[in-house]
């Protein structure tokens, strides 16, 4: 634990400023539970600190302590806004503060506005509530503030509701209800975790150029060091409601002293190291394998519509649209795009969760295209998928043991709870915990159980759906770790989906760039990401968070 | 829009085709002969084969559909011996019984039923929804408490009881309201809403519970919800956090509960008409019943499944109204 | 449980233990409904239980009947004209309704019969005919909603079309007339319990058909179907565990308002019959009585009010125990 210099940070370089966020010894606590457990630190006018920390550490009940949010909580310490005391504030001056002073982001867009009234009416109505101008001046603010954020025609923007928006522009229109206060401090809790790499890119520039136009404050919290690196001056890594280190930027990605920081910074996958070598004990890697040999899954022309809009005016969407590709036995393919890519519908189509509207699945030379579901049965055997939420993809009301030892009932093993027991043992799961029921498990437990399950039938192709996107960085690293050993171990060959370019790069020999449906670059994954030449993934590359730019290569 | 309004349309139509079959069919399918029903006590076997043909008994089921779908469109005639008796456009049948056609008895008796019901549907809307609120934001307070037990007991009590209470208590010991008897509302306006003040009431408080139920249940979710921490993070006061933004979304939920329950008030409103003796279409109803008069009876499932199909029309044309999220295709 | 807990709380990551893994977005993914903690949740919920105890007592009462009126020396049948005033039209003699220690709870008036004896016999009926139709309402329901809810779009364009129409349907309008058209011969009370059966499965079988539809396009079907798991043991085993806590709630509340039903019918003349005794049937004799003999209100209707009571607060307590998170009253 390194020490955590309680005095304000002055940055080097630069005048003393007065704070204008001063933050001491703030503790949260739900009922015998804290949340946040003594953090104190300071922020200038202009500058932006990021709180990184992963999932349970306490970064968005700090927060949502800074503007004394929490209803359900007890919260003490102090919170110095503009030098008046948040926790101490009365009512109104509470009211004024908010917004006022200390504005906030959400992490969920679409959920953060209200969904039955009017972009532009509900900015204005902020605005109205603390300046008491006019409808109609508030009105036109409300137009002025989109078009600074960038919505293309806000005039008529500011009169849609906010289903009409994408995740993108909500954010936009937040921090153009924001913008409209003027506020000194802006608190964004993972404002770009739901939305894809482009958009998070020009949002987190948004946020750079209002800072230094408005010189407002930034308080950026979230779970990817890559945002946090690109975006803050200083970093504030949190773990289990406490500082584990604060600093510059440069100083906690170059030289962290902390551990748990180092730790952490070592589980990112990075964008612009080739993959760690597997140590394969059995198989040669794949790139010395001769190359004319026949291919696991070959799929051509692959498509899938989905028809949406009432019957009459019924509009078939390809979600889908003429996919073709190759995965040879062993090898790792992965398929990377933004939301709405199809790559979900891919991975769905390929293991026949869904029918395929047209094109051709041929798997081990067998053309299953079109098998009925009995013929299917016999081919699960071989071709097994691994959900993105393992708490969905598994029944609550059955137990683990039972969920991974189903496909072995089925193919009539005897000993099927036996051979569940080893897998669990292989994955990383006590054995014991065969009865235990998914609620019981953490999420990345949960995604080992998917991964047991998954192997049960001793398959020749898994498909990954997302399979760490939901997990933290270091359980995502051990995922990825346990992903790795046994495709060594079993010769599998995986079809890895992530939206994730970072951690694709991490796992594939080759990969598949998706968008719209098609596949737009299919490659070796070291020429696809240090040589691109599709314009678009450029762009996508182009947009992730450049954390290793700062830390030099461990 | 329009789109929509002709779907539902045509969906109105099929749901009522398929009810009307179905009601036909169950008295057909049912042992016991309608014609014996119909034609009472002391009626000798010849009686019988006249009573079958005036009833047209004597034709093949599906006829005899077919000519109940006639009539509803173009009208048509009943002959009861000698006499002809027309039976105009929406013609749901005749009743022998009583020598009339039956939409004439259903339009006899509406003002009675509409009356009582409408009264008690805004009654209970008005109690309902200020309760469901007021229990929602008062969270954790006596009066949470007593809202809740109330609603509750609402909840489990059968009109009929609420009515006989009403009546033992304000008829009965205080003697202030005149037990109910229908006034029609254009001869005197006074007397019919004295009259109609515990049948309202009676009604109301049933209805009431569950409306206060759904609104206080939309309220919670509503205020739950994240856009409504986005308004308090930006200093609206609660009071206006409330009103503009949560009151919406938790009264949403009331349109299209109030459409989906139609079934049950009506039948609540059938039995407080019988309760409280009111000449209404659920009076009719029940006498129908008793007295075993098919045509009666098929006339007003009808028209209650008629009353219910269109109230969830208009249903979701108020919650799109209200939501802008929902597209009416 | 309330909407300001740190679980509800505005997007706080709380509830985790230090170092503990995310638990990921569950969605509308149900709570595990684990049996342990949901009798535990209904143990420590004292008006459940309040209401369980009261329930037991009933259902004891119902199956003490004979041994009760023999307790008492009176049965139900036997008419006291001695007992009852002529000079008032027939109201029993004496304090509120004839109460004494021959006659526990008074007579009827008009009849004399025994009121004690009529209401534990009355009790039989009512549980008995709810109970019974709940358990077929169960059956049918949940057949026609799995079937509706998995069957396929084809058998669903059917099977929801008919639950949408049952459910349109006023049901004790439907009941009544089935009520009135059904053989004599069968024993009422059977009777009633498959006329309640026949016009309120529809809400079972929605519920049935949307969770089962909702449990369908989960995650964890698809990873049975990839397992090479056949479509009935995925129906058995994946699916239906998951229907079982909507249900049990359902089938709770179901009770009292089969009571209701029953109450209703009988009220309205077309239930149980004299002499077999019923509350319902008690309640509507009342009404005529309810100016010269309160009592006769009272008693029937206070027993029916706390045995709906009951019936209620014990539904509710099951919801809350099966699903804690619901904001529902």
């Amino acid at each position: 634990m390194t020490p955590v210099s309680e005095a304000p940070m002055t940055p080097v370089g630069e005048a003393a400023t007065a704070p204008v966020l001063s933050v001491r010894d703030l503790r949260v606590r739900f009922g015998d539970r804290e949340a946040v457990g003594g953090v104190s630190f300071d922020l200038e006018p202009g500058r932006a600190l990021g709180v990184v920390g992963e999932s349970g550490s306490g970064k968005s009940s700090l927060a949502l302590a800074l503007s004394r949010l929490h209803t359900g909580a007890d919260v003490t310490g102090e919170v110095r806004v503009d030098g008046t005391d948040v926790l101490a504030a009365s009512d109104a001056e509470l009211r004024r503060l908010r917004g006022g002073r200390i504005a906030m982001v959400f992490q969920d867009p679409l959920s953060s506005l209200d969904p039955y009234l009017r972009v532009g009416d509900q900015i204005a109505e902020v605005y109205r509530v603390h300046t008491g101008a006019t409808r109609r001046a508030a009105a036109a603010k409300a137009v002025e503030v989109l078009d600074r954020v960038g919505i293309p025609d806000a005039s008529r923007r500011a009169r849609a509701h906010p289903h009409e928006f994408s995740g993108g522009m909500v954010q936009r229109a937040l921090i153009a209800m924001a913008l409209a206060l003027e506020p000194r401090v802006l608190v964004a809790d993972e404002p770009t975790t739901a939305l894809d790499v482009t958009v998070q890119a020009r949002l987190l520039t948004l946020l750079d150029e209002l800072r230094e136009e408005t010189g407002m404050a930034l308080l950026l919290v979230s779970h990817d060091f890559g945002v946090v690196a690109e975006t803050a001056d200083d970093i504030l890594v949190m773990r289990a409601g406490k500082t584990v280190e604060h600093g510059p930027v440069e100083t906690v990605l170059r030289t962290p002293s902390a551990a748990y920081t180092r730790e952490l910074l070592e589980a990112v996958p990075r964008l612009d190291t080739p993959r760690p070598a597997v140590v394969t004990s059995r198989t040669p890697p794949p790139e010395q394998a001769d190359s004319p040999q026949e291919s696991l899954l070959r799929i051509s022309g692959l498509r899938r519509e989905f028809r949406l809009g009432p019957p009459l005016r019924r509009r078939v969407v390809p979600a889908v649209d003429g996919v073709s590709l190759e995965v040879a036995p062993g090898e790792v393919l992965g398929v990377v795009g933004e939301s709405g890519s199809g790559k979900t519908t891919l991975a769905r189509l390929i293991v026949r969760l869904l029918a395929p509207s047209a094109g051709t699945i041929e798997f081990a030379g067998r053309d299953v295209t079109r098998l009925p579901a009995r013929e299917l049965r016999p081919l699960r055997r071989d071709l097994q998928m691994v959900f993105q939420d393992p708490l969905a993809s598994l029944n609550p009301r059955r137990t683990v043991g039972d969920s991974i030892a189903d496909p072995l009932r089925v193919l009539g093993e005897p000993d099927a709870e036996r051979r569940a027991r080893d897998l669990m043992d292989r994955v990383g799961l006590d054995p014991d915990r065969y009865g235990a029921y998914p609620h019981e498990f953490s999420g990345g437990q949960r995604q080992r159980v998917g991964i047991a399950r998954a192997l049960a039938p001793d398959p020749r192709l898994l498909v990954c759906d997302e399979p760490v996107t939901s997990l933290d960085v270091s359980t995502q690293a051990q995922i990825l770790a346990l992903l790795a050993e046994l495709r060594a171990e079993r010769d599998l060959a995986l079809l890895f989906v992530s939206h994730d370019l970072a951690v694709v790069r991490q796992v594939s020999d080759r990969v598949a760039v998706m968008r719209a449906g098609r596949v737009v670059t299919l490659g070796d994954v070291d020429t696809v990401y240090d040589q691109p030449e599709d314009p678009y993934t450029r762009a996508l590359l182009a947009a992730v968070p450049k954390l290793a730019a700062l830390t030099p290569a461990t | 829009m329009i789109w929509f309004l002709v779907r539902r349309l045509l969906a109105t139509v099929a749901v009522l085709l398929v009810m009307s079959a179905i009601v036909y069919g169950l008295f057909y399918l049912m042992p016991g002969d309608p014609a014996v029903l119909a034609c009472g006590k002391r009626c000798g076997p010849d009686q019988l084969v006249v009573t079958r043909h005036k009833l047209g008994l004597d034709q093949a089921v599906y006829l005899q559909y077919w000519h109940f779908l006639q009539g509803v469109v173009v009208g048509r005639d009943y002959s009861s011996g000698p006499d002809v008796n027309h039976c105009a456009a929406p013609c749901l049948g005749y009743s022998f019984q009583s020598d009339q056609p039956v939409t004439n008895l259903l339009l006899d008796r509406l003002p009675v039923s509409a009356s009582l019901t409408l009264g008690a549907l805004v009654l209970a809307l008005v109690l309902g929804v200020g309760a469901g609120l007021l229990s929602a934001l008062r969270r954790g307070t006596f009066v949470e408490r007593l809202l809740t037990g109330v609603t509750l007991l609402g909840f489990s009590t059968p009109v009929f009881l609420i009515g006989l209470i009403l009546l033992l208590v304000f008829c009965a010991w205080l003697k202030v309201l005149p037990f109910p008897s229908y006034v029609p509302l254009t001869e005197n306006p006074a007397e019919w809403a004295r009259n109609l003040v515990l049948p309202w009431c009676a009604l109301a408080l049933i209805e009431a519970a569950l409306f206060a139920r759904v609104a206080r249940a939309g309220t919670l979710e509503t205020l739950a919800e994240d856009h409504i921490r986005t308004f308090r993070a930006y200093g609206v006061p609660e009071r206006q956090v409330v009103r503009r933004h949560a009151l919406r979304g938790a009264l949403a939920p009331v349109a299209t509960i109030t459409a989906v329950e139609l079934a049950t008030i009506i039948v609540s409103a059938m039995l407080t008409e019988s309760m409280f003796g009111l000449p209404g279409i659920g009076k009719l109803a029940v006498e129908a019943s008793t007295s075993v008069d098919l045509p009666v009876i098929t006339g007003v499932t009808l028209l209650a499944g008629t009353a219910v199909v269109l109230a969830n029309a208009v249903a979701d044309l108020l919650h799109a109204a209200i939501d802008p999220r929902v597209k009416l295709a | 449980m309330t909407l300001f807990d740190s679980e509800l709380a505005a997007g706080a990551d709380p509830v985790l233990a230090p170092g503990e893994e995310p638990v990921p977005a569950a969605g509308t993914d149900p709570v595990p409904s684990r049996r342990g903690g949901a009798w535990r949740r209904l143990r420590a919920d004292r008006s459940a239980l309040a209401a369980l105890v009261l329930v037991g007592l009933l259902v004891l009462v119902a199956l003490a009947a004979p041994l009760l009126t023999a307790l008492e020396g009176q049965d139900a049948t036997t008419f006291h004209s001695q007992l009852l005033d002529s000079a008032r039209g027939g109201v029993p003699h004496g304090a509120f309704g004839g109460i004494g220690a021959d006659h526990w709870l008074g007579v009827e008036p008009g009849t004399g019969r025994d009121v004690f004896a009529r209401i534990v016999y009355g009790a039989r009926v009512s549980l008995g005919v709810a109970l019974a139709a709940t358990a077929l309402e169960l059956v049918v329901g949940i057949a026609i909603g799995l079937a509706a809810g998995l069957g396929g779009p084809r058998v669903d364009a059917v099977a929801g079309r008919v639950i949408e129409i049952a459910i349109a349907f006023p049901s004790l309008l439907l009941a009544l007339a089935l009520l009135a058209i059904v053989p004599q011969s069968v024993p009422r009370p059977v009777l009633v319990a498959l006329a309640i059966t026949a016009v309120n499965w529809g809400n079972v079988a929605r519920v049935t058909r949307a969770q089962a539809m909702s449990l369908r396009t989960r995650d964890y079907v698809d990873a049975a179907r990839l397992a090479g798991v056949g479509p009935v043991r995925i129906a058995l085993r994946e699916i239906l565990p998951g229907l079982t806590t909507p249900l049990m709630v359902l089938a709770a509340l179901k009770v009292p308002s089969n009571i209701v039903s029953e109450a209703g019918l009988s009220f309205l003349g077309a239930g149980v019959r004299p002499p077999t005794p019923s509350w319902g049937q008690m309640l509507s004799t009342s009404t005529t009585w309810f100016q010269t003999d309160p009592a006769y209100v009272i008693v029937p209707g206070g027993l029916l009010l706390v045995t709906l009571l009951a019936f209620s607060l014990f539904a509710d307590g099951v919801r809350r125990a099966l699903d804690p998170r619901s904001t529902r009253v």
